[in-house]
């Protein structure tokens, strides 16, 4: 199970278009815990993208690039960094690469991931966006160990994904501006990690139905 | 509720022209980014630069206060978020006159990431950075993890203090040392009655009962040490006079910097009532009052609330804060 860089734009677009389609609804998760405007600082920065994007032809790993120089160069905040770090992570390490197939997937997850975790001190069980990265890469990485492939390897990283998107809820905020709620955070799920699910998400299902139409 | 606005998603920008017409004497946007606010002259020839930034819904902070013998550009993020790397790249890039630059900011996660990154590109042009993270939001942490507090109101004394300075001369570890000793010896306490409303998000931000208040209260709204039951004026000024007091731990008494900042939407009226109480303990415990500072310096959108700021000066703190220096916000 493999794809095209090339056919991989098709995966660029699917996940500007959750996050942009996802707005009111990440916004309303961030005014329990933030200040309620999450989905308008990511959905800005994804647009600007689609639009840089729709006015040439771009292969996986450039839009991806472009994603990540936009959050950088113009969105700001803690996400603007973090997710930038991340798309750029992705687009380095596919750029070098005409055919994405599971292994390639891999180290792309597995860069994006350290290139975001450099910024932060966030660990896993303090609420944040690493709540759902760390479990989804780490599955990811499992099932391709086992031999696994694409479509397997995605599916279990969703699964993680999922599961520790879930777990947020439970959480105390430790770290950023939510972290002055403490316990008062309990029962509301994290903003951040919320945004991640849903690009991972739509990153896995447009990848797969990429592979499949082979 | 109503408000003076054409598209709320283009608030900033449009602040941001009335800015620079208002006050085209003084600051104007940067050529680079026109998310940077600076100084006609900057970069000043042989003098160090000093970069503020952060999210807009502070006015007239950041951009109030850059002006002559405090900030030479500041970096202008979106309502309550802070800016991009890049702009305060640029905000570093305007102010180098070689001499280095001096990065005064509040200690939030957004902002530290941007600096820090932009601190690595300035490296890259040649331009060396060093920064201070303005500390005195007592509320945002314990005492023991001091290092993690949130920079609000008292932010002011670190610009004023580096800025200062800077004009005086100082070289770039000069400067970073007067700024830090500002901060170390600032405590603030914010107190919240009402709520605020970021203009794209359209809804408050948060809620505070009827008869109930948020002691303790950050700046974006973030929730404080405790909601309590309203009290009156006086009631108010002693719990947070009281409360900085025992953050400092004074064992002698001291000289004083005093400010109280109202956060949007609380009458000059009431801080002079708050005022009075402040004064009254301070004056009981020993401790004298060399300057004192009432009005809206740093805000919270339209807030209801204030932010008491108190500074332990010294010899040089007072000759750092009693410098000329002059910006849209304050002359001093």
């Amino acid at each position: 199970m493999e794809f095209t860089n090339l056919k991989g734009s098709a995966v660029v677009t699917a996940i500007i278009e959750a996050v942009c389609a996802n707005r009111d609804y990440l916004s309303q998760i961030d005014a329990a815990l933030g200040d309620g405007d999450h989905g308008i600082n990511m959905s800005k920065g994804f647009f600007i993208a689609g639009e840089e994007l729709s006015m040439r032809d771009a292969d996986m790993s450039e839009g991806f690039l472009t994603i990540g120089k936009v959050l950088v160069g113009k969105i700001g905040g803690s996400m603007g960094p973090l997710y930038g770090s991340f798309f750029i992570g992705l687009a380095a390490a596919s750029k070098a690469e005409t055919v994405i197939n599971a292994t390639v997937m891999l180290n792309m997850l597995k860069k994006a991931y350290e290139q975001t975790a450099l910024l932060t001190s966030a660990s896993v069980g303090d609420k944040t966006l690493i709540d759902v990265l760390d479990p989804a890469v780490k599955a990811y990485e499992e099932a391709a160990v086992r031999g696994g492939n694409l479509e397997a390897c995605l599916s279990h990283m969703l699964a993680a994904a999922k599961e520790g998107l879930e777990g947020t809820k439970a959480m105390a905020a430790k770290v950023g501006r939510g972290s002055r709620l403490g316990d008062r955070a309990i029962g509301h799920q994290d903003a951040g990690a919320t945004s991640c699910y849903i690009i991972l998400e739509a990153m896995a299902e447009a990848s797969l139905r990429l592979a499949k139409a082979g | 509720m109503q408000r003076f606005v054409n598209n709320p998603d283009f608030i900033v920008d449009d602040m941001l022209k009335g800015y620079v017409k208002a006050h085209g004497d003084t600051v104007t946007l940067s050529d680079r980014n026109d998310r940077v606010v600076k100084r006609v002259q900057a970069p000043v020839e042989g003098k160090v630069g000093i970069v503020a930034g952060g999210g807009s819904g502070h006015e007239p902070a950041f951009l109030g206060y850059v002006g002559e013998g405090l900030v030479d550009a500041a970096a202008i993020g979106e309502v309550f978020a802070s800016p991009p790397a890049q702009s305060f790249l640029d905000a570093m890039v305007e102010a180098d006159s070689g001499k280095g630059v001096a990065c005064l900011f509040g200690n939030y996660a957004g902002d530290n990431m941007n600096v820090k990154m932009a601190v690595q590109l300035a490296e890259d042009e040649g331009i060396t950075v060093k920064y201070v993270t303005a500390t005195d939001d007592m509320a945002s942490s314990p005492p023991e993890t001091r290092e993690k507090r949130h920079g609000i109101a008292g932010g002011l004394f670190m610009w004023k203090a580096g800025g200062a300075r800077a004009a005086m001369g100082g070289s770039l570890d000069e400067v970073i040392a007067s700024a830090q000793k500002a901060v170390d010896n600032t405590r603030s306490i914010c107190v919240g009655l009402g709520s605020c409303t970021i203009p794209a998000v359209g809804s408050p931000n948060f809620s505070i009962e009827e008869g109930k208040m948020e002691f303790g209260i950050g700046h974006h709204g973030e929730p404080g040490i405790r909601v309590e039951q309203l009290g009156t004026a006086n009631e108010i000024a002693a719990e947070m006079t009281e409360a900085i007091l025992q953050d400092f731990d004074f064992s002698e008494s001291e000289n004083l910097a005093v400010m109280l900042s109202g956060l949007g939407a609380t009458p000059l009226m009431e801080l002079y009532v708050l005022y009075d109480k402040v004064a009254e303990i301070l004056a009981g415990q020993g401790h004298r009052i060399d300057r004192t500072y009432i009005g809206n310096y740093v805000t919270s959108l339209d807030m209801n609330g204030v932010s008491l700021t108190i500074v332990r000066l010294d010899e040089e703190l007072k000759e750092l804060l009693d410098y000329p220096g002059q910006c849209p916000a304050v002359k001093y």
